[in-house]
């Protein structure tokens, strides 16, 4: 009995939480810039190929400049192109959206591996000192309270900022005279043309931003703990990203609230790898994924059937 | 140019790459006026209007809007200019409130917090004022989505007059409107032109016109056929500047029939696609040689109804005979078998498959009799050729053969492939048929009315459903209102008025129509 407990100890400690804000993070700056382009009415499945491009852009921008702050400049300046690139094919060019976003995905994967073969001739992973990665910052007073210390000082400097951006978002997307026009040329485009309003240039800014945020979100990833770029690192975290859209129906509060679950998922799996065999934990933030997703279907079924009703009583 | 002229439109010509959509039509309109533009579907009026409104640049001619002469053709220049449009489909956004849609492109900001947030408080009070100023009643809160088509068509004129529009072009406003919410309408645009406000007003229906407008212009394939004063025209004067000869407004000659019954629809009870009850306990018995127009707003549950009949949806309840055997649990297929025929409601949705070829759905339904399948499996494509020519020649289909798309036809010559394919069913005794000529021109619904009544001269029994009062008193035999899911009161159209059958479209019971009668 005892050695079961010490077991659930290695595993549901503070660490854990931690490591759920840890991890949660770049799916949170992915969910914030997907949400800008879904309520835009574009489907965006390229958040992965984003943030993946963005990771590599930040560790070589780091790499070159010897500076985090330049790794985070040079990918903030590659997903305004990104964004720019997909809104090219999506608004101008009028093509599927599904397939520009699988192809960014496979494009991604294949230009940061070509890339980091020629500049770098490495293989695999390409780590840098753990000085060059991003500054913690620590909060002056809240090292004297013990949990909260270990969970909300001391993170990497884009954690912080993540929490404002979903603050920012959320006040943009539902309070800005923007958001009103985002959502705006989401549900009804013409809608928009027939004022005046051009909600081309409303869909191209929500690509640009969710370039940005998405290369952020990789620029965490290689920058923010492990300061490395290793192919093909995000992992599919676009995808869940893309999840926690869904569930969280478009709301950065909720979005952000979703990717906390995932993260915990994430950081569960990474811990339980000392007890139960890694092959098998890894599976866990995916199969949540899927999980989560079936219930979501379900509780919106319920839902417009039962908006239907009410409509009806009306 | 005097001041009293709203807008000036010189020589405009609209060249498409094969089609010249407007060719040299120059017509001024008057400050204060209604004016009303007329013509069948592809004369040209949307396009003409179009350009008005920015949205499409003229190859030839000018435009001069209150005074002012218009040199880039944008939506914005337009607006600015005081043109307002509100288009058929409304350009409104469902999830927003009333107040949002109308301030959207010129939202108010809280001037405390740097002037960057929405004021959700001034649009309502900017709604509230607008609605005062102009006495057009929507509730500033409610959203969009839960309003009636009457009020989301007020809310679209609001938003033209938020963005200060001297001129409204509304383009077949009463397209989707019950009778009374015909009149609010008529209402509101009297009130609109007290206030010195310009009216054009695009429509088919030239009662209407009659009612409303002060002047008319005919257009008639890309050209203006005439301009008129209202009071110097007649409907029947009016039809033929728009079809270019004379058109016979007689009916179209009934024979006596023998009546028996056909149809028989006993005790009904059906659920819609939310599974709530559409028609309730409905009985109705449709005889040999007649045809029975169910009148009633839309969302009664007609669709139900005909879906229910022919197959298309289960009965919760009560059974259907055709020809005295039980067609109620019956598959469409079987159904069609035993002697019915369905147009549907909405042609490029059930009636038709638009990427197929003419001939492809002209066939559909006969594909396995033995003269079109060899052994029911290989088509016999030159009798199928042959056969399709015969009937796309019958119905006077207007289009580039039989082997194109169906859906590059235009809306009147679809709807003849979906009537010409349900009509040619030897053994046919009875026909559903709904909305035959919905968004149809004069001279289409005219062709399509008479292959009708020459169904019901033949001995068939139709049940004829549609939304155009109109189309109701000029084909059927006798009226059946249709509200909330019950037949609430039956009349004969040689003798019942249309206000009449209005009011029972909209009230539970036989009892309350008399008492108004």
């Amino acid at each position: 009995m005892s050695e079961f407990l010490a077991a659930f100890f290695t595993v549901f400690n503070v660490m854990l939480f931690q490591n759920t804000l840890r991890t949660a993070t770049p799916i949170v700056l992915a969910g914030l810039g997907g949400l800008f382009t879904d309520h835009a009415g574009i489907m965006n499945i390229g958040m992965d190929g984003m943030m993946l491009i963005g990771a590599f852009t930040a560790v070589m921008g780091t790499y070159y400049f010897q500076s985090a702050f330049m790794g985070i400049v040079l990918a903030i300046v590659v997903g305004v192109l990104l964004g720019l690139f997909f809104g090219l094919f999506v608004i101008k060019f009028k093509s599927d959206e599904f397939i520009i976003g699988v192809a960014l995905n496979i494009f991604a994967g294949g230009i940061t591996i070509f890339l980091l073969r020629t500049l770098t001739g490495v293989k695999g992973a390409f780590p840098l000192p753990k000085s060059l990665g991003l500054p913690t910052v620590s909060i002056p007073l809240l090292d004297k309270i013990p949990i909260i210390n270990e969970l909300f000082n001391n993170n990497s400097i884009l954690v912080y900022i993540c929490w404002l951006l979903v603050i920012i978002c959320y006040l943009v997307v539902y309070k800005t005279p923007y958001g009103f026009r985002l959502r705006a040329a989401g549900e009804h485009p013409q809608a928009l043309r027939s004022i005046g309003v051009s909600p081309d240039f409303i869909k191209y800014s929500a690509s640009v931003i969710c370039g940005i945020l998405c290369c952020l979100a990789g620029a965490h990833l290689s920058l923010g703990y492990l300061t490395q770029f290793s192919e093909n690192m995000s992992a599919s975290r676009g995808f869940i990203a893309f999840a926690c859209i869904i569930f969280g129906r478009s709301n950065p509060i909720k979005v952000f609230l979703a990717a906390l679950l995932f993260g915990f998922f994430d950081a569960l799996g990474l811990r339980l790898q000392n007890i139960i065999p890694a092959n098998l934990t890894l599976i866990i933030p995916y199969a949540a994924t899927i999980f989560v997703l079936v219930i979501a279907a379900l509780q919106s079924k319920r839902k417009s059937k039962l908006s239907e009703l009410k409509l009806n009583k009306v | 140019m005097s001041n009293d002229i709203a807008v000036n439109m010189k020589n405009i010509t609209v060249r498409f790459v094969e089609t010249l959509a407007n060719d040299d039509i120059s017509l001024s309109i008057k400050k204060g006026e209604i004016f009303a533009i007329v013509g069948e579907n592809g004369a040209g009026k949307t396009t003409l209007m179009n350009v008005l409104a920015g949205q499409i640049q003229p190859t030839l001619g000018s435009v001069e809007i209150l005074g002012s002469t218009v040199t880039t053709f944008s939506p914005t220049a337009a607006i600015k200019a005081g043109i307002g449009m509100v288009h058929q489909h409304f350009m409104l956004i469902d999830s927003f409130t009333v107040a949002q849609n109308i301030v959207l492109g010129h939202e108010p900001k809280k001037p405390a917090k740097f002037g960057i947030f929405f004021d959700n408080k001034a649009a309502v009070r900017f709604t509230e004022d607008l609605i005062r100023e102009y006495g057009l009643e929507v509730p500033p809160n409610a959203r969009v989505r839960d309003l009636g088509v009457g009020l989301q068509q007020r809310v679209e004129i609001l938003k033209a007059l938020a963005l200060g529009s001297k001129v409204l072009i509304l383009d077949e406003p009463t397209a989707v409107l019950t009778p009374s919410e015909t009149d609010e309408l008529f209402k509101i645009i009297r009130k609109l032109k007290e206030k010195g406000h310009t009216i054009i007003i695009i429509t088919h229906k030239l009662y209407e016109v009659m009612e409303i407008s002060d002047r008319v212009a005919v257009l008639r394939a890309g050209k203006l056929a005439g301009i008129e004063e209202t009071k110097n025209l007649s409907e029947s004067k009016l039809a033929s500047m728009m079809v270019g000869h004379e058109l016979s407004f007689e009916s179209i000659p009934r024979d006596e029939t023998v009546k028996t019954p056909v149809l028989d629809i006993k005790n009904l009870t059906v659920s819609n696609a939310r599974g709530l009850i559409a028609i309730n306990d409905l009985n109705l018995t449709i005889n040999s040689g007649e045809i029975v127009g169910i009148a009633g707003v839309e969302g009664n549950g007609q669709s139900e109804l005909a879906q229910a009949i022919t197959g298309l949806r289960p009965a919760l309840k009560g059974s259907i005979y055709l020809n005295g055997i039980e067609i109620t649990k019956q598959s469409p297929e079987k159904i069609r078998k035993l002697g019915l025929a369905h147009i549907p409601e909405d042609r490029i949705k059930t009636g038709l498959s638009k990427q197929a070829s003419i001939w492809e759905n002209l066939l559909v339904g006969k594909q396995r009799r033995r003269e079109f399948a060899w052994l029911k499996l290989h088509l016999r494509r030159d009798k199928i050729s042959k056969y399709s020519k015969e009937v796309y020649n019958q119905f006077d289909v207007r289009g580039a053969g039989i082997h194109i798309p169906v859906g590059s036809l235009s809306g009147g010559n679809m709807q003849k492939i979906v009537v010409g394919r349900e009509f040619s069913f030897e053994n046919t005794r009875a026909y559903v048929i709904s909305q035959p000529t919905r968004g149809l021109d004069i001279a289409a619904m005219q062709f399509i009315h008479k292959q009708i009544i020459n169904k019901r001269n033949e001995g068939a029994a139709i049940l004829l459903i549609s939304a155009d009062l109109d189309e109701i008193f000029m084909l059927s035999d006798r009226i059946c209102t249709l509200f909330e899911g019950k037949i609430t009161a039956e009349f004969d159209p040689k003798t019942a008025s249309k206000e009449k059958v209005g009011l029972a479209m909209l009230t539970h019971s036989k009892e309350e129509v008399c008492e108004n009668s």
